[in-house]
């Protein structure tokens, strides 16, 4: 087992090496001038923008480029963020807190909805709750985020004024009221992306539970006078879950790289929103940071949702 | 004539015979800017006045918080690595100049004790040197005190380029110098009437503290811990700092300026889009004041119906625009298009020019588009709209385009397209994404396919549009079209900067590697000639004349066509006094704001 673990960490290191030279060369000859601001400005004449792009390393050749960030990567050094002229770790940390909050409750909430509903409905296809959820579950994975959203804001801010619009960084107070009005604040974002999820997690759960469901020893375990949640619980769910479980781990890289829509939307300063501010800024430092961020996390929950694997069904073998 | 006027004018000033507000109307008339028509005044003899204060409480603080939403926040808080508006807005909330411009284009002093004139002493009589008066007793937030030292300080930071300050190009050529503790004095290399943009406004004026940077100067500038965290001298005091998301202040109490500031807190919001900053300042009323609400006006004029703010809209200059190329975008020319060794094949034709002056509809793009944040125009250069000059007009009329083709010999071929000698009248129109943009595009289009002129639209992303990067074949300089439409702020209340832009020897040329700030690639000896003289010409009258001829002699060759004069479109909650100045950044004139009770 550890030898796997080992092998795959192994594996990982070209392939990530792979990623981040495409992510650079792409970066590179993408259009787009981090100083684009400074062209229209007349106080500002254009040798200032030219030496600029002198000074941060712009004009010289990619591969040099590459050497440079590569090799301070090892140091642990993330760059430097053209924009902010800050450290690229110190932007994407204060980033970090709010989309783990937020990102992190809607996947939370995802999954309350979703495996309870999806097996429940699995347990008696085609009865009018199952319709009811399939129906539901259509419509919530049809509507895209950036729709619903919009929609919540005009019906809770707009016009019942319950709900703020804007997601406050800092919220004033302290102790429950602090709490109290996080959550508040909180609740669309949440809602909007939870939702989202659920809807198709709660498809993937139902066929994965029916899948499991008609097999042999599931009536067997029935015939030797096993209770209903016992046989659900104890033999469906555990088999039912292992590509539930793959489901979920490719899904938390998504976690931590926050949901650039709905971020936008509500202003919730995460690294979905760090990422598109800097692509619209062409601060490459920051995008290659974040999105090779990405990459990394992509790589290490395939691991572990293969070592879950493992763990699930001891059939699955791990050489 | 219109100069021996002025004398008498300025005398009657003087004299206190003539209304100051009256002489800058009378300026107005022959198309002078208020803060030029000022500093006509302040040159001509009479001191420069401070616009009048309308900031009414009466003590300091007991505001409560004052929430200000940007869409796009600043990113970083020194002044002098500015790359936007959005941090020279951010960084002004700390930082402060000598001196401000108010929405009159009034000049108000901040930390600077009088307005120099000649008079007081303050101005050469020869233009070169400027000696600016420090407010006594001024502390930085830390307590220690502001002096000359600080002020020299910066032109020293600025100047330097490794520090790789955007705002290098206002402090290289210039020298500053230590009077005494209180009194720097600035010499310019030439003649200067324009002098008050170094250590004026928030673009390039505020001072940073010589004792917290001096370390950082030069190379090392990147490393300064107070690059994020900033300790000014302004009414409100640093507290935290996320970029492109959050900044938040505290009340000064120690402010210099009495019973300022009003609000105890100050916080500034970024991201999102302008749309839903309008909403959520004018609708839910979550926030107090959002900045440059490009929205369309309908949706501003429904979102104000029984909603908590308005709209505000601030006077300054700036100008959309549509150029048209000089040269041959088609053609290259020792690896370069639009090169200066081609003449347009097209616009060497003065009749297709003055065509397409009126195939573009301003007043439908007002009414279309800008509605309340746009005015019809037919200047370049664009004051506020009692400045307007009286020297030119313009018309929108489809018949008449159509008559003034026809009589040059463009005439329509079996396409319905008109040609001459072969030349097909076929036009490529290009501007950055933006709803507005894309809008004109198709008004323009449309009235000249009417008359017989094939126009093809293309839209480049902002990024790409306005960047310097050499690579790139769709950036404005390059100017690889025949038309192309965006605007050039007006970031200064004197058109100097503006109008040189268009110089010959400006050119933007693969050989200065289409760093030339003339895109138009128009070169006329006698636009030189009036931009040269203007530059030297220390009297005030004549220097305007020279501008207005400038402007005028841009729009008889229709280099460009204007197409509408632009306001700063702000969106404030109704209760909030918000003083904002077309000439300034929105947080110049912070100092003043307070809220009616």
């Amino acid at each position: 087992m550890s030898q796997y673990v080992l092998r795959r960490v192994l594996i990982a290191i070209p392939s990530l090496l792979g990623i981040s030279l495409v992510l650079f060369v792409v970066l590179a000859l993408a259009p787009g001038d981090p100083f684009s601001e400074l062209a229209t400005n007349p106080n500002v004449p254009a040798e200032v923008a030219a030496s600029l792009r002198a000074k941060f390393g712009l004009d010289d050749p990619i591969y040099l480029r590459y050497l440079h960030w590569i090799s301070a990567m090892a140091h642990g050094d993330w760059g430097f963020s053209f924009v902010s002229r800050m450290n690229v770790d110190q932007l994407i940390l204060q980033r970090l807190p709010a989309t783990l909050y937020v990102v992190g409750s809607a996947q939370i909430l995802a999954l309350l909805i979703a495996i309870p509903v999806g097996v429940y409905a699995a347990t008696k296809p085609y009865s009018l709750f199952d319709q009811i959820a399939n129906t539901l579950a259509f419509v919530g994975f049809s509507l895209p985020t950036f729709f619903t959203g919009i929609l919540f804001i005009l019906i809770f801010s707009v016009t019942l004024d319950w709900l703020p619009l804007v997601y406050t960084t800092d919220v004033k107070g302290t102790g429950i009221h602090w709490v109290l009005e996080m959550i508040r604040q909180a609740i669309m974002p949440v809602a909007v992306l939870g939702l989202f999820q659920a809807a198709s997690m709660t498809r993937f759960v139902r066929s994965a539970m029916l899948d499991v469901i008609r097999l042999d020893y599931v009536t067997t375990a029935r015939a030797k006078g096993l209770g209903q949640a016992k046989v659900i619980v104890k033999h469906v769910m555990r088999n039912a879950m292992i590509p539930v479980v793959t489901l979920i781990a490719l899904q938390m890289p998504a976690v931590f790289g926050g949901a650039i829509v709905t971020e936008q939307i509500f202003r919730i300063p995460g690294i979905g929103s760090l990422l598109i501010s800097s692509i619209l800024a062409n601060d490459t430092p920051v995008v290659m940071a974040v999105t090779f961020v990405f990459a990394c996390l992509v790589v290490l929950f395939n691991l572990i949702a293969d070592v879950l694997y493992g763990w699930l069904d001891p059939r699955i073998s791990l050489r | 004539m219109l100069d021996k006027k002025l004398r008498a004018m300025i005398d009657k000033v003087a004299d206190g015979r003539m209304d100051r507000r009256a002489f800058i109307q009378r300026m107005a008339a022959v198309g002078l800017t208020a803060p030029l028509a000022n500093q006509i005044l302040a040159l001509g003899g009479v001191a420069m006045a401070e616009g009048p204060s309308t900031y009414k409480p009466t003590k300091r603080g007991g505001g409560g918080a004052l929430k200000l939403l940007w869409w796009q926040g600043p990113t970083l808080l020194n002044p002098h690595f500015a790359t936007g508006t959005k941090d020279q807005d951010g960084s002004r909330l700390f930082y402060e100049p000598l001196a401000c411009w108010d929405p009159d284009g009034n000049m108000k002093l901040v930390l600077a004790a009088e307005i120099p004139s000649i008079q007081n002493g303050g101005l050469a009589a020869d233009g070169k040197s400027v000696t600016w008066k420090l407010k006594p007793g001024v502390k930085w937030h830390d307590g220690k005190p502001f002096t000359a030292d600080d002020v020299v300080f910066n032109w020293e930071y600025a100047k330097d380029p490794a520090t790789a300050a955007t705002s290098i190009a206002v402090y290289r050529d210039i020298t500053v110098e230590k009077v005494d503790d209180l009194t720097v004095r600035i010499l310019f290399p030439k003649p200067t009437p324009f002098w008050a943009d170094a250590f004026v406004g928030a673009a390039v004026g505020p001072i940073i503290p010589k004792h917290l940077f001096e370390a950082y100067k030069g190379a090392k500038s990147r490393e300064a811990p107070n690059n994020l965290s900033p300790v000014g001298t302004g009414p409100y005091k640093f507290i935290e700092f996320k970029p492109g998301d959050l900044v938040r202040g505290e009340l000064n109490p120690d402010y210099h300026m009495p019973n300022r500031p009003y609000f105890d807190t100050l916080e500034m919001k970024g991201g999102g889009d302008a749309v839903s900053a309008a909403r959520a300042v004018i609708q839910t009323g979550e926030y107090d004041f959002g900045y440059n609400i490009q929205v369309e006006d309908d949706v501003l004029l429904r979102l104000e119906k029984g909603g908590k703010g308005k709209a505000v809209y601030a006077v300054g200059g700036d100008t959309e625009f549509i150029v048209l190329n000089s040269t041959d975008p088609n053609t290259e020319v020792d690896g370069e298009r639009s090169s200066m060794k081609t003449k347009h094949p097209l616009f060497s034709d003065p009749a297709v020019r003055k065509a397409l002056t009126m195939l573009v509809d301003r007043e439908a793009v007002k009414k279309a588009i800008y509605g309340r944040a746009g005015r019809t125009t037919a200047n370049f250069l664009n004051g506020p709209e009692k400045f307007v000059s009286k020297n030119n007009t313009w018309e929108f009329n489809i018949e008449k385009a159509a008559k003034v083709l026809d009589d040059a010999g463009w005439k329509p071929g079996a396409d319905g397209i008109r040609e001459k000698d072969g030349k097909k009248l076929k036009l490529l129109y290009q501007t950055s994404i933006n709803g507005p943009r894309q809008k004109t595009q198709a008004i323009v289009k449309q009235a000249c396919q009417k008359a017989g002129i094939d126009v093809e639209l293309k839209s480049v992303v902002a990024s790409v549009f306005f960047s310097s990067d050499v690579g790139n074949p769709d950036t404005y300089p390059k100017f690889y079209a025949d038309m192309e439409m965006f605007q050039i702020p007006m970031s200064q209340p004197d058109p100097a900067q503006h109008m040189r832009r268009y110089i010959s020897s400006n050119v933007a040329t693969k050989e200065n590697k289409w760093q030339g700030p003339n895109f138009t690639r128009w070169a006329n000896k006698d636009y030189d000639a009036i931009i040269e003289a203007a530059e030297g010409e220390m009297d005030p009258i004549k220097r305007a004349e020279l501008y207005i001829k400038a402007n005028d002699l841009l729009i008889k060759e229709v280099v460009f066509i204007p197409v509408q004069h632009r306001l700063k479109v702000e969106a404030a909650a109704n209760n909030l006094v918000c003083i904002v100045s077309g000439w300034a950044n929105e947080t110049d004139n912070l100092f003043d704001w307070y809220r009616e009770v």
